[in-house]
């Protein structure tokens, strides 16, 4: 398994040169997990990708490097630190970089011999193929999938030329990889919905969002999605509502200063029982914050925003197969339940890349519209509103049956006309909050992961999914002794599991990217249980397997 | 005689609002085009105006103050087979919901647009709304704008409206003309209703209005944009009213391919291989 970083400037064509050699390194057989690292600016300043790669599947980063491809002195000081002893820094022979590692080639020799400067990143690309083993067969297909067309054959003889400046110093056996998918966080979403149906996103462009409009774009025609770029996010969650009321499966997407917009039409789709889906793809915060960097801050956020009280859904994704699969169940359930569900995503899942089994969308399971989207009738007068046992009430389409379906923002009555009667406002807050029941029935408790003996439990949701896991692997290599639950389902909580082993273990670590512990006081809060420890980062940049075990090496003093 | 497919209920207006000839007026309108109450959504924000899709036999949207407009263009995208038509007043759509008013004219969906335009806020109790009477400073009036006066036609041509009309709730012949004009017209129509609000506008009243109303008469070129320009300026002793301009353009169903086929998007299946031909393109 090996862990390398390729890193220059923004715009420098870091990004094209990680997407080519992550196609390669699948083809040729090896899993891998790519985390990108950048700045809020077109050209200049420091960027990188950083490729983890091997024969077994990867759900995080770690922190060493064995090599690095510098395109500037700047990627080498940068990340010199995290370079191991025997390991290499690839970079042109005119860089002033004074270490014993350092592999200094004719890169922009080569490059300007072919006539093209800005091929240096295939010559490069050649170079690392070569160090490690990693055949050609398949650079032709994949330059072709890639790059503009006239752009294939040159990049592709830099590649060749690459390959004969170095000898190879690394190998590994390949593994099987054909039935696995190669993408991103936010393509796995994109995905998840087209698999579930979807015929409305409308949003506003907002990183670490974006790239969730764009896949939308690019899939409209043949997916039949209307995808409507909104002049704001307010207006992007209420084209998703509207187009939600005519009977599309209709979702939103943004970041967290889009969702604070959105927070009024969030409590509108709540009280008018409009099926919804909004996607918070978190970034730091307050306000601006870091626009390319993640952060897990907005939990208790969006689990109580919007003034009233109404019935939500939270979702926080793990990786990249709960993208996929929760993204449909998620619209699934807002259409069963006819409330918003949320689903927190975050930059480091949305912009990395992995190995993944190929989706199963034959797993999905669908909510098509009930039968009085079609059969409701009119004689007596519809009722959008109807007051039932679980407070669902037949939801009817407009145009699409003789009834007639009006809904409200105010507080209405069944038939969805204003009222400001007390006792139709006691059986509609009731109605509509009794639906959780239901929905409480089919929470998905937390991934357990780790040693069914253990006295040390972690926590944690989200996107620190595929760290924890790793860090309590390799904590239990020593001491059988720790345990994690880790949430997906998020709000309302699931609790079970949780009490089960809160029962038996002696300390309880929260791990959260953020500063104040939100999982943990939402435990406290709805279980009653307290975290003894913490390890929180709030940097912006993901927490990695090493900051965990760093954590609780810190901690064991106190224990 | 058979009753009337679109009827109205008892509403929550004061006694000589303007609101009432409105709501006959668009009851009317609707029976005489004769589509399915079914077929017709009703779209509101928030506001006396945007009550109105309460009072009517058809299906009712009642949405956010000043949201109106986003949530009807999406109905409209969602099936092209629903007739869509906001009602709301000047505060909804001029200024809670300005940016969506000037990018939903950019967008040209289907739909049809009136404004009940009292230049007051109503359900608020007389506070000065964008389209209020600039102040005097001599005479203090209740509800007037301390800046510029919005003009909400001049706006609309300016950013590219392919319908621009004003009528008066006191002339009820001439605004179901502009309604059936409005509606049958393909991509967004605005029709700016002037209309008396009885209780809080001391100023703009019904006989402010008579007096000052003035129909375009034939020497008026609705397809001349200038000319539009110029009486969407004019508001003073006289106020014309009409069609201000009309124009054909490619709506915005005509320019997305996804709705090219005019299959209400709502009736739309992807095949199941279709999805997984999508998810294997990233092996």
């Amino acid at each position: 398994m090996y862990n390398i970083l390729l890193g220059g400037a923004a715009g420098d064509g870091i990004e094209t040169m990680s997407a080519i050699f992550e196609k390669m390194l699948k083809q040729s057989g090896c899993h891998l997990f790519t985390i990108r690292d950048f700045m809020s600016r077109v050209r200049g300043g420091h960027n990188f990708t950083q490729i983890r790669f091997g024969n077994q599947p990867l759900h995080a980063h770690r922190d060493t490097l064995n090599g690095i491809f510098a395109i500037d002195e700047t990627t080498y000081l940068e990340h010199q630190s995290r370079l191991s002893y025997d390991g290499f820094i690839l970079c042109d022979e005119s860089l002033v970089i004074d270490d014993f590692r350092a592999i200094k080639c004719p890169l922009k020799k080569t490059a300007a011999n072919l006539g093209n400067p800005k091929v240096i990143n295939s010559v490069a690309t050649g170079a690392l193929l070569k160090l490690f083993d990693i055949p050609l067969d398949h650079a032709a297909s994949i330059l072709k999938a890639t790059l503009r067309a006239d752009l294939v054959d040159v990049n592709l003889s830099a590649i060749k030329m690459g390959y004969d400046l170095l000898n190879t110093n690394y190998h590994q056996s390949p593994v099987e990889t054909s039935e696995q998918l190669l993408l991103s966080g936010n393509t796995a979403i994109g995905l998840g919905a087209v698999a579930a149906g979807i015929r409305f996103y409308s949003a506003y462009p907002m990183s670490p969002s974006t790239s969730l409009l764009d896949f939308f774009n690019a899939q409209s025609s043949s997916m039949a999605i209307a995808v409507e770029q909104a002049e704001d996010e307010i207006a992007a969650i209420n084209m998703a509502i509207g187009a939600s009321y005519a009977g599309a499966t209709a979702m939103t997407g943004t970041s967290g200063g889009g969702f604070s917009l959105m927070v009024e039409a969030l409590g509108f789709a709540g009280i008018a029982e409009i099926p919804l889906v909004a996607v918070d793809v978190q970034r730091p915060g307050p306000a601006t914050g870091f626009p390319t960097r993640t952060e897990q801050s907005d939990l208790q956020f969006v689990i109580s925003a919007s003034q009233g009280e109404f019935p939500r859904m939270v979702i926080a994704l793990r990786d990249h197969a709960d993208c996929f699969y929760q993204t449909a169940r998620s619209l699934a359930l807002a259409k069963k339940y006819q409330l918003p569900v949320i689903l927190l995503s975050d930059q480091y899942l949305a912009d990395s890349t992995t190995t993944v089994p190929i989706f199963d969308s034959s797993k999905i399971v669908r909510f098509d519209q009930s039968d009085a989207a079609v059969s409701a009738t009119n004689d007596p007068p519809y009722q959008r509103y109807a007051l039932t046992e679980n407070g669902i009430s037949p939801l009817a389409i407009p145009g699409k049956s003789p009834a007639l379906v009006r809904v409200d923002s105010d507080e209405h009555d069944p038939w969805g006309k204003i009222t400001e009667s007390a006792t139709v406002r006691n059986q509609m807050v009731n109605k509509r909050l009794i639906k959780l029941n239901a929905l409480k029935e089919e929470l998905i408790e937390p991934e357990f992961w780790g040693s069914h003996q253990c006295q040390l439990l972690l926590v944690g949701f989200g996107s620190t999914s595929g760290a924890i896991k790793e860090a309590v692997d390799i904590l239990n290599q020593n001491e059988n002794n720790y345990g994690a639950l880790i949430f997906g389902d998020i709000y309302p909580l699931p609790t079970e599991r949780l009490r089960h082993f809160a029962t038996q273990v002696v300390e309880i670590i929260n791990v959260e990217q953020n500063a104040t512990g939100q999982l943990a006081s939402l435990i406290r809060e709805e279980a009653l249980i307290n975290c003894d420890h913490s390890i929180l980062k709030y940097d912006g940049r993901q927490l990695s397997v090493d900051d965990i075990l760093n954590g609780i090496k810190n901690l064991k003093g106190g224990f | 005689m058979n009753k009337p497919a679109f009827t109205t209920y008892d509403t929550a207006w004061c006694p000589g609002c303007g609101n009432y000839a409105i709501l006959e007026t668009l009851t009317g309108v609707l029976n005489q085009l004769a589509t399915p109450p079914q077929q017709v959504v009703l779209v509101g924000g928030i506001g006396q105006a945007a009550k109105t899709n309460q009072y009517i036999t058809a299906n009712g949207f009642s949405g956010l103050h000043g949201r109106s407009l986003p949530a009807a263009a999406a109905i409209k995208i969602a099936n092209n087979d629903l007739t869509v038509i906001v009602n709301t007043g000047d505060g909804d759509s001029y200024g809670e919901g300005g940016n969506h008013f000037l990018h939903n004219v950019r967008r040209n969906v289907d739909i049809t647009h009136f404004v009940h335009d009292n230049q007051i806020y109503g359900l608020t109790k007389g506070q000065p709304s964008p389209t209020s009477d600039p102040c005097d400073p001599l005479h203090k009036a209740a509800a007037c704008n301390m800046g510029e006066t919005f003009n909400p036609m001049l706006v609309a041509l300016a950013a590219g409206a392919t319908f621009v009309a004003r009528s008066f709730s006191g002339d009820k012949k001439h605004l179901a003309e502009m309604m059936i004009a409005a509606i049958k017209h393909p991509g967004y129509a605005l029709v700016d209703i002037l209309q008396p609000c009885v209780s809080f506008n001391k100023i703009n009243t019904f006989a402010y209005y008579k007096q000052r109303v003035k129909p375009l008469d034939d020497r008026h070129d609705p397809t001349n944009k200038l000319a539009a320009i110029e009486k969407a300026m004019e508001f003073g002793d006289t106020i014309p009213i009409g069609i201000l301009y009309q124009h054909a353009a490619p709506t915005y169903a005509d320019k997305r391919p996804e709705l090219f086929d005019h299959i209400p998007l709502v009736d739309k299946h992807v095949p199941q291989s279709a999805v997984e031909d999508l998810i294997k393109r990233y092996i």
